[in-house]
């Protein structure tokens, strides 16, 4: 027996030559990578809670227990709220559509979903002032009607939801096709309704991709800057998210508060990419193995 | 249930997938369309279903029209391909899924439910298997659990969409003897849909043979198998050597003489294609009758139950493919390289339609 493990032994390492680089390239290759990623990573990072907390605990504290930081706070959760769950059942619709349908203007609709990553989110803001700006295209009719947009509330959240758009729907569309429709045509050819095959056949096939698309689209409506700040009008107290309010008191100078208000949509990042992390690894094994116990074959068990 | 398609077209953009079809099925038997990919056998199955809906035609059940009625209505077990089962749910979960989907008024107790998966994974032998998921079965156990799971609904129909096909040689083999036995116990209606035809001739009542979306021929197995109605059907349904030649005065000549044919010599110079299966070929070593082929041996291949034998033809050049059993080729003892002479034992001749 032992002349063969040798053989296979040595041909293993012959192998792993043919396919690896030497060492010295390859410890060259992650240093490069570290070096990166502490200058453009790390270190940025540090330095908003090195900033941060730099006034001492009570100037930290102190940031956030102001009116106009409270109502920063409040106005991104809300945009948030309203935003996150309309996405999240469009983006279901929309990739379900296009995952398990044939219809014409498919193509047309993937890429209109994609538009929101390639346009520049100042021209996403800009789009609703156009629209319904007091100069815009609607402005005078929601002049007459008394209807407030822009610089309020529903412009924001317009804003946001546009730019939101793709992550929930490009998250399901390719685990979608690749799922195909024979689950779903196998639960109607048992009986089920439409609403029945939905909920027990096709959702929870999705929920993990689903769960992450929303984690992703959670990120993004919370730290929008460019469009909300197109449409938002600076209000303090009133029309200003926490990108925004970062933003104002760093123009004001007030270097310590605009990190610490900072620090917290870094650690929504932070915890954003945990969830991120455990929700991957559910994806990878959508299925929890009690036992694992080799497949029988077939026939052997009559 | 018994099926009546009635002239059902289907098309899919400009492709006619099925053409004019019509077709009955009688209640209890187990139907087998069988053809290459792409003649519309799963197009059909998918109508019967209630999964397509055809361009033209009707469908009728047990004598209803159901060609407009929703698939849950029908009350049909469909069996796909790649099992379709749900991958989050437990095989038990799965098989019940018919009878909780129920409304509540129709739906079985919990514990009737219960006791329903249980003997349905009885009658598929998979007992031991209730609480695992469809991902740590083999593919053979996967389409257990898709039957036991089309059959809990208690349909009157069931179809097959290639149940078999993704799974290897031997499995299949023992599935479809084990559906066999499975479909004489319970007496459903069956159609299964395949391009393996030793499968379609093995499991089937009756085969229907499709090719491009027509009905080539309906029959028993042994029907379709020695009376192929078609050239289509003959190439088909097993190996066989084609030999194309055209009709001579003189076999006309001689036709007559012997009474077989009132032929004219109008079919002189008509194509005429000549099926011969492998192994209705008789090999003999030295010449017997006028009707042989002088042949050289190219290849013999002694492996499994039979021996096949190649040959090449000393006239045509054209290779010839013979089928003998052990016994007959010890006999012969042919060796490559040899000469030997064969005839058919049996033939079939289809005119052509001239080019």
């Amino acid at each position: 027996m032992k002349p063969i493990r040798v053989t296979a032994d040595t041909d293993l390492q012959w192998k792993d030559s043919l396919t690896t680089e030497s060492s010295l390239v390859r410890r060259l290759l992650i240093a490069a990578a570290f070096f990166y990623l502490t200058l453009f990573l790390f270190i940025p990072l540090a330095a908003v809670f090195a900033e941060a907390f730099k006034g001492g605990m009570a100037a930290y504290v102190g940031s956030f227990l102001n009116e106009d930081a409270l109502a920063a706070i409040r106005l991104t959760l809300l945009v948030a709220f309203v935003a996150v769950p309309l996405n999240a059942v469009f983006g279901v619709a929309a990739a379900w559509a296009i995952a398990k349908f044939d219809f014409v203007g498919k193509q047309i609709l993937v890429t209109l979903i994609d538009m929101p990553l390639a346009v520049s989110p100042v021209i996403s803001g800009l789009i609703y002032v156009l629209l319904f700006g007091a100069q815009g295209w609607l402005g005078p009719w929601l002049a007459e009607h008394d209807i407030k947009i822009i610089f309020a509330l529903p412009g924001i959240v317009l804003a946001t939801i546009f730019v939101t758009v793709p992550f929930v729907a490009r998250e399901l569309i390719p685990l979608m096709q690749s799922q195909g429709r024979d689950e779903e045509e196998a639960a109607i050819t048992l009986g089920a309704s439409g609403w029945q095959m939905f909920t027990r056949v096709t959702l929870p096939n999705i929920k993990w991709s689903l769960l992450y698309g929303v984690i992703l689209c959670n990120a993004r409506a919370m730290g929008e800057f460019g469009a909300v700040s197109v449409v938002s009008g600076h209000i303090r107290g009133l029309t200003n998210t926490m990108p925004l309010h970062v933003e104002i008191l760093y123009n004001e100078y007030n270097a310590v508060s605009a990190f610490a208000v900072a620090s917290l949509l870094t650690l929504l990042a932070i915890v954003t990419l945990a969830a991120k992390a455990v929700v991957e690894r559910k994806m990878l094994s959508p299925i929890i193995v009690a036992d694992p116990v080799l497949p029988v074959q077939a026939g052997s068990s009559r | 249930m018994s099926i009546q398609v009635d002239h059902v077209t289907k098309r899919f953009g400009t492709f006619t997938v099925l053409n004019d079809v019509s077709l009955h099925v009688e209640e209890g038997e187990l139907v087998a369309l069988l053809g290459p990919s792409g003649c519309g056998k799963t197009t059909l199955l998918r109508i019967l279903a209630g999964l397509e809906r055809p361009d033209q035609g009707r469908i009728f059940l047990q004598g209803t029209e159901v060609t407009d009625q929703r698939i849950s209505e029908r009350r049909v077990g469909f069996v796909f391909q790649h099992y379709a089962l749900f991958r989050h749910m437990t095989v038990a979960d799965n098989v019940a899924f018919g009878l909780t989907v129920l409304p509540r008024t129709q739906r079985p107790s919990e514990t009737r439910i219960q006791e329903k998966v249980r003997e349905l994974l009885g009658l598929v032998q998979l007992q031991a298997m209730a609480d695992r998921y469809p991902s740590q079965l083999s593919g053979g156990q996967r389409q257990r659990v898709a039957l036991a799971r089309a059959l809990a609904v208690e349909p009157k129909l069931l179809l097959l969409d290639e149940p078999f096909g993704a799974l290897d040689a031997k499995v299949r083999k023992e599935l479809r003897r084990w559906l066999r036995r499975l479909h004489d116990e319970l007496h459903i209606t069956g159609i299964l849909v395949t391009h393996d035809q030793e499968e379609a001739l093995e499991v089937a009542d009756r085969v229907v043979v499709m090719h491009q979306g027509n009905i080539e021929q309906i029959g028993t197995p042994d029907e379709v198998y020695e009376n192929p109605a078609n050239p289509f059907v003959y190439r088909f349904l097993g190996d066989v050597n084609v030999f194309h030649g055209r009709v001579s005065e003189e076999q006309i000549e001689q036709e007559r003489s012997e009474g077989r044919s009132g032929g004219t010599s109008e079919r002189a110079g008509e194509r005429e294609v000549t099926f011969v299966r492998p192994h209705d070929l008789e090999l003999s070593r030295s010449r017997t009758n006028d009707d042989q082929v002088e042949a050289t041996v190219r290849t013999v291949l002694t492996a499994g139950s039979r021996v096949r034998v190649e040959l090449m033809s000393q006239i045509s050049g054209q290779a010839i493919e013979v089928e003998l059993t052990k016994e007959r080729y010890r006999e012969l003892a042919v060796g490559e390289g040899e000469v030997v002479f064969v005839h058919p034992r049996h033939r079939r001749v289809f005119k052509m339609p001239p080019p």
